[in-house]
């Protein structure tokens, strides 16, 4: 497996990692142990038999290996390339206390990518229940809950405000990460098991509560898209953006492409993002890619970075200057962003007693020259929908307070991905997805 | 896709079209927009919904950039891509007594549903609707069907008042009480306009127009500044209470892509150009 150069990739949005070739997927599937009691299923939040898959790609046996992941996820090519497999299944490998653990991601997006290019085959669905279920949201805990469903013979409606399916998928995670022909291709699976799918219908405007509650059960998987912004001065420049809003732009309105596609962005010459995980990454890497000097700023150490590993190196490869213990307390200009003023952090790395709690140094403040600044410091679930629904319980924080099946204050409304946890992985919200799925399942089957 | 049920001239460089859009007409209150794309390429821009009849919604708009001026050389029978909504909050429609809709150019678009909801609660609806000259006044006879009263002005006196909305809205605060005060129009127009309205402190609002991209919350790029605070136009309004608004923040904002809104346009103009001269066609 290999990466492109940083000094080519910062040019283009093409993929970054090339993935294994065939004889270096089936020489890395050759090193599992094939453990009786394996590890990698129970840290795999979907469960996916990886021995099973992988020992069928060892064999060379893709098609085999491929049904195996998707029968129980039906969007392999994605989650090979975005989850965070070195703290889940690849973490607890054991090969991995002697020497590097099982690729894992790399296994499954190699058997996915294989089966994309040749002729892809569907799971099995069952015979139709004549129950309807209605799924609000189209991202990874939308599709996977809306794939099992369908699969178990009930009728799935997915409703997707956008104009497009995949939610984070599409809008948020950039094409280098994730091309977005491979969302739309494992998005196209979950159609063609029998979902339909309802674009531009925002439920609870375009779709009353009544009609949605009529459905013979109801998956909430609204996400948590609302974007937080620093409240320091500033804020409303031109030329601040929340990341959520500079990515959408980017990735699913094609703004890099602009005036070719009509969406445009600012272009800066220098820009500064703030905060320290995937989405800040993310964004920091498009910056860089619309041409800029990119400054990306922390307020604690690069260790406590909450952002994937690789993330973190694949950015500093592209160029993208660290500014760690820095906090911004104002941003500068008049119409347009001229600078940003920030100030270092005392007691910013993790002590033994966990996360402490960083405190400006006085005198420390500097000015940083920047026409941009892009905010990603987490987003919240949106309330959008849920606080319309009467007798939805939600916690302090606005989200959907569910069981650990899924279950909602409302006997036959469901909740799971973001809305209900709060921001998370896309992999975290296809497990909830799943679990909610199967107790929908069985309630709609009258276990 | 979206069929256009109709599409006609109104003035000059302001078109009404009526689209087949469902899940949108069956539940568009007074106040709302809608986000049309118009095509794969397509950026997506908020218009307000100016009415609403069994499967259709009417949009009425000014051609200001490359997206309206392409939407206006789309005829009847052609199709949108994608048309989502209704989006935001309806208008905060009560029986207060006696109320005045004002609407400025293109604005004016906008008054016919508030006008008729208030007037269906039980107010006196009184509407002012101005433009810059007679021939760019819309949907008078409208709005004289559904008001009590209505008055017009015009900026240069080719028809009704010579004058400003604001000059009849101040005379008429002079004259009696008034309740509740809509206003809509180019950001400017709604400053000023509501500037009169606040030292009799007669409840006001506005129905801001900032630049969006989802408009469901998800990306502030809407944010407006309303009494300190950080509002999101597309969730939170698009209608405020006038008098908290920071009008000039939201002019700022509404000038962030101007350089590239030229670009756009001149591009598609050319295009455009090419095509009149007999060379490509559109697809």
């Amino acid at each position: 497996m290999g990466e492109r150069p940083a000094e080519i990739r910062i040019h283009d949005f093409e993929e970054v990692d090339l993935g294994l070739s065939h004889d270096e997927a089936v020489a890395e599937a050759e090193r599992c142990l094939q453990c009786k009691k394996p590890l990698c299923v129970k840290g795999c939040p979907v469960g996916i038999d990886i021995p099973g898959f992988v020992h069928q790609v060892a064999e060379g046996n893709f098609p085999a290996a491929a049904r195996s992941l998707k029968d129980q996820n039906m969007l392999p090519a994605i989650c090979g390339r975005v989850c965070p497999q070195e703290t889940q299944c690849e973490g607890v490998c054991v090969l991995g206390n002697k020497e590097t653990p099982i690729r894992i991601g790399a296994l499954e997006r190699f058997v996915a990518d294989w089966e994309r290019q040749n002729n892809p085959t569907l799971p099995d669905v069952a015979r139709p229940t004549g129950k309807r279920v209605a799924v609000v949201g189209s991202g990874p805990a939308g599709l996977t809950a809306a794939a099992d469903l369908a699969r178990a013979g009930h009728a799935v409606t997915i409703f997707e405000s956008l104009h497009e399916a995949g939610g984070v998928l599409a809008y948020g995670i950039p094409a280098f990460r994730l091309p977005k022909d491979i969302v739309r291709a494992e998005i196209e699976q979950v159609l063609a098991l029998g979902v339909r799918l309802k674009k531009n219908h925002l439920v609870g405007m375009s779709v009353g509560l009544d009609e949605l509650l009529g459905y013979d059960a109801v998956f909430l998987a609204t996400g948590a898209g609302l974007p937080a912004f620093m409240g320091i001065p500033g804020e409303n420049l031109n030329g601040v953006y929340s990341a959520n809003e500079f990515l959408t732009r980017v990735n699913l309105m094609h703004a890099d492409a602009f005036p070719e596609y009509d969406t445009p962005v600012l272009h800066a010459g220098r820009v500064a993002v703030i905060g320290g995980g995937n989405v800040a990454m993310d964004a920091a890497r498009v910056a860089r890619r619309l041409g800029a000097k990119v400054y990306l700023i922390y307020r604690r150490g690069e260790e406590e970075m909450p952002a994937r590993r690789a993330e973190v190196v694949h950015a500093k490869e592209e160029g993208i200057e660290f500014l760690t213990c820095t906090n911004p307390i104002r941003i500068l200009g008049k119409g347009g962003v001229t600078g940003i003023e920030c100030v270092k952090m005392s007691l910013c790395e993790m002590d033994a007693s966990g996360r402490r709690s960083p405190e400006p140094i006085e005198g420390s403040g500097f000015t940083l020259d920047v026409d941009m600044v892009i905010q990603a410091i987490g987003t919240s679930p949106n309330p959008l929908l849920v606080s319309l629904i009467p007798g939805l319980e939600r916690g302090r924080k606005g989200n959907v307070v569910v069981d650990k099946n899924g279950r909602t204050s409302i006997p036959h409304v469901y909740a799971g991905g973001d809305i209900a946890t709060g921001a998370a992985t896309v992999i975290e919200a296809m497990g909830t997805a799943k679990r909610a799925a199967a107790a929908i399942n069985a309630m709609l089957k009258g276990e | 896709m979206y069929r256009i049920e109709s599409a006609a001239r109104l003035a000059d460089r302001v078109y009404e079209y009526w689209i087949h859009a469902p899940h949108v007409a069956r539940h568009a209150r007074a106040g709302q927009f809608l986000i049309v794309r118009l095509h794969e390429k397509g950026e997506r821009i908020p218009l307000t919904i100016s009415a609403a009849r069994g499967d259709a919604v009417r949009v009425i708009f000014m051609t200001v950039g490359k997206t309206t001026e392409e939407l206006a050389t789309l005829q009847a029978g052609e199709s949108i891509m994608d048309v989502a909504g209704p989006l935001g909050r309806p208008s905060e429609i009560g029986n207060y007594g006696t109320c005045c809709v004002v609407g400025g150019g293109v604005g004016i678009a906008s008054t016919p549903p508030i006008a008729a909801e208030l007037k269906r609660a039980g107010n006196h609806v009184i509407g002012i609707i101005g433009a810059r000259s007679a021939d760019l006044l819309i949907l008078e006879d409208e709005m004289r069907e559904i008001c009590d009263e209505l008055y017009i002005t015009t900026d240069d006196g080719s028809r009704g008042v010579h004058g400003f909305a604001s000059d009849v809205l101040k005379r008429l605060l002079e004259e009696r009480t008034i309740d509740r005060v809509w206003i809509i129009g180019p950001a400017i127009m709604m400053k000023v306009t509501s500037a009169v309205t606040a030292p009799a402190g007669v409840k006001t609002y506005v129905s801001l127009n900032p630049i969006m991209v989802d408009g469901t919350g998800m990306c502030g790029s809407c944010r407006v500044s309303v009494g300190g605070e950080t509002k999101f136009a597309c969730v939170d309004g698009p209608e405020f209470d006038a008098h908290q608004v920071d009008f000039d923040n939201l002019m700022q904002r509404q000038r962030i892509y101007t350089s590239q809104e030229k670009t756009a346009f001149e591009r598609f103009a050319e295009h455009r150009c090419r095509c009149g001269e007999g060379g490509e066609q559109h697809g």
